[in-house]
């Protein structure tokens, strides 16, 4: 079943990693991983706990290095640009981490308008506040606006990190375990939220979760990394259509218990 | 023993690395202008109340200490010229810069350890945003410009303890007491004092930014920035003293 409702465009391919690996020190958490994902498509990677889902975002972001292999992001290879040309591409691909990382010193709305202020320097202060405000408004938190972050509710500092990432348009969205420590109903909203940001900003994504009915509701293909390699691919129920053992307790455990 | 030598000459090139960073980031635009006032604002103004304190009571103390040796020859007129010379020299940069090594090196070494450790600075990073140039940057010079400007109000500050002192035991009037203070201050003694706040104001921002930025291991990661701030800076601080008194004691000779 396609999330997305059929706007996946899968004659261009937004990310191509080919043969990555990483290690660090004797830890090899990623060995010659390949992944692509299409334009408008919900990728979902699922994985266990230290399997190196986060370390894959943080590589196709350009915050760590591969020790091998490639990654192609929008055309341009990430670990050949210089900082300057990886700032540039940062503009369009947008970040939410997994503990949200708002800026703690700051209120909702100068974390709102931080990115937007470095990055457009052109804007008015009318502009400006009007992006911060319609952004805030995508996620349902414009109320939220003159409060601090530890104000927030879990749920909210997560919708607060995403409208964050959303203020520079991106086309490309990377989610890191979007509804860890979240209480199901708050979860059901995120995963809602994050089919709502494809729909309204097409955006493509890549959702790294361990949580199997966040994959089932926002994935229009899912990967499973097992022992540092991608070795299923799929919709959801060929991915779980196995009597492999490393993955039939993940499905077991969050339908069966 | 051979990896704990590896170690430290690994760390060595990690703060080689970031200090020639820095100095490269420096005249790269875009210059953070409002951020560099917004943190002199955090290390300048927010110190005054501690450094005032602290200075005034060390003009009184110096002074108070430093009498009874030169009672004994008949020389307490000589009071303002010492103690100007003491305060300007020595006294004023080394009293504002471990007060602020203090104070300000374990914020930023805290407030950085913090934003690294919660992914603050990775957000920073991937917003298209350089973490270096806006947190960096901006703090070592906000304290290798605020440290000076402090450290000439701590003199200040501790001349006019010290005046109290003399004009209570002595009776000196506050024209004469200042007469002689800057009759015996000369403009050498001015350029060490403000050469020592620079390089001391310079070491507590790179200091602090540098075990903030690396810091890991969660919330102990944190303590352990904050802590690892002050102790190096301190330590820091005084091997400068020694090299610049050399250098200073070379050019005046």
């Amino acid at each position: 079943m396609l999330k997305s409702g059929g706007h996946i465009d899968r004659s261009t391919q937004v990310i191509t990693v080919k043969g990555v690996s990483k290690s660090f020190g004797e830890l090899h958490v990623l060995r010659g991983v390949d992944l692509h994902l299409f334009r408008g498509e919900n990728l979902v990677v699922l994985g266990r706990s230290g399997t190196g889902k986060s370390v894959l975002i943080k590589l196709i972001s350009g915050l760590l290095k591969p020790d091998t292999g490639t990654i192609e992001v929008l055309g341009e290879h990430v670990d050949e640009l210089d900082e300057k040309a990886l700032q540039q591409l940062r503009l369009k691909i947008g970040f939410s981490f997994q503990n949200s990382a708002l800026y703690d010193s700051m209120t909702v709305r100068q974390n709102l308008e931080f990115p937007l202020v470095r990055n457009k320097r052109h804007l008015t202060r009318a502009e400006i506040n009007h992006e911060v405000e319609d952004v805030a408004d995508a996620v349902g938190l414009l109320h939220t606006i003159n409060q601090m972050p530890s104000e927030l509710s879990g749920g909210q500092r997560k919708r607060i990190g995403i409208a964050r990432t959303l203020i520079l348009r991106p086309e490309i969205m990377l989610y890191d375990e979007p509804t860890a420590g979240l209480d199901p109903i708050t979860c059901i909203e995120i995963n809602g939220l994050i089919n709502e940001v494809q729909e309204k900003y097409k955006t493509s994504s890549i959702i790294i979760t361990h949580d199997l009915a966040c994959a089932k509701s926002v994935g229009d293909r899912i990967v499973m990394l097992l022992e540092g390699r991608f070795e299923r691919q799929g919709s959801f129920d060929q991915i779980f259509d196995t009597e492999d053992e490393r993955v039939k307790p993940f499905h077991d455990y969050n339908f069966i218990t | 023993m051979i990896k704990k030598i590896q170690r430290i000459l690994i760390e060595l090139a990690n703060i080689h690395r970031f200090v020639m960073r820095f100095f490269r980031e420096v005249f790269m635009p875009p210059y953070e202008f409002k951020e560099i006032i917004r943190q002199c604002y955090e290390v300048g103004w927010k110190s005054l109340p501690l450094i005032s304190l602290t200075g005034f009571i060390t003009g009184i103390v110096f002074t108070n200490q430093s009498r009874p040796s030169l009672a004994e020859f008949g020389a307490t007129s000589w009071l303002p010229a010492l103690i100007s010379i003491a305060i300007i020299r020595a006294l004023a940069p080394l009293v504002t810069a471990l007060i602020a090594s203090g104070k300000v090196g374990s914020q930023i070494g805290a407030e950085l350890g913090s934003m690294k450790v919660t992914e603050q600075i990775d957000a920073m990073e991937v917003s298209g945003t350089n973490p270096f140039k806006f947190l960096v940057v901006s703090r070592v010079l906000a304290t290798t410009i605020s440290i000076p400007v402090l450290s000439c109000y701590t003199a200040a500050v501790g001349l006019l303890g010290a005046f109290l002192s003399v004009n209570a035991a002595e009776n000196t009037s506050f024209r004469v007491y200042f007469d002689q203070v800057f009759e015996a201050v000369t403009f050498l003694d001015v350029f060490s004092l403000v050469l020592k706040a620079v390089v001391f104001g310079f070491t507590i921002g790179i200091v602090g930014c540098y075990q903030g930025y690396h810091s890991s291991k969660g919330t102990e990661g944190v303590g352990r920035a904050a802590n690892w701030a002050v102790v190096m800076s301190m330590f820091l601080i005084f091997i400068e003293e020694i090299l610049i008194v050399q250098i200073i004691q070379a050019m005046r000779a």
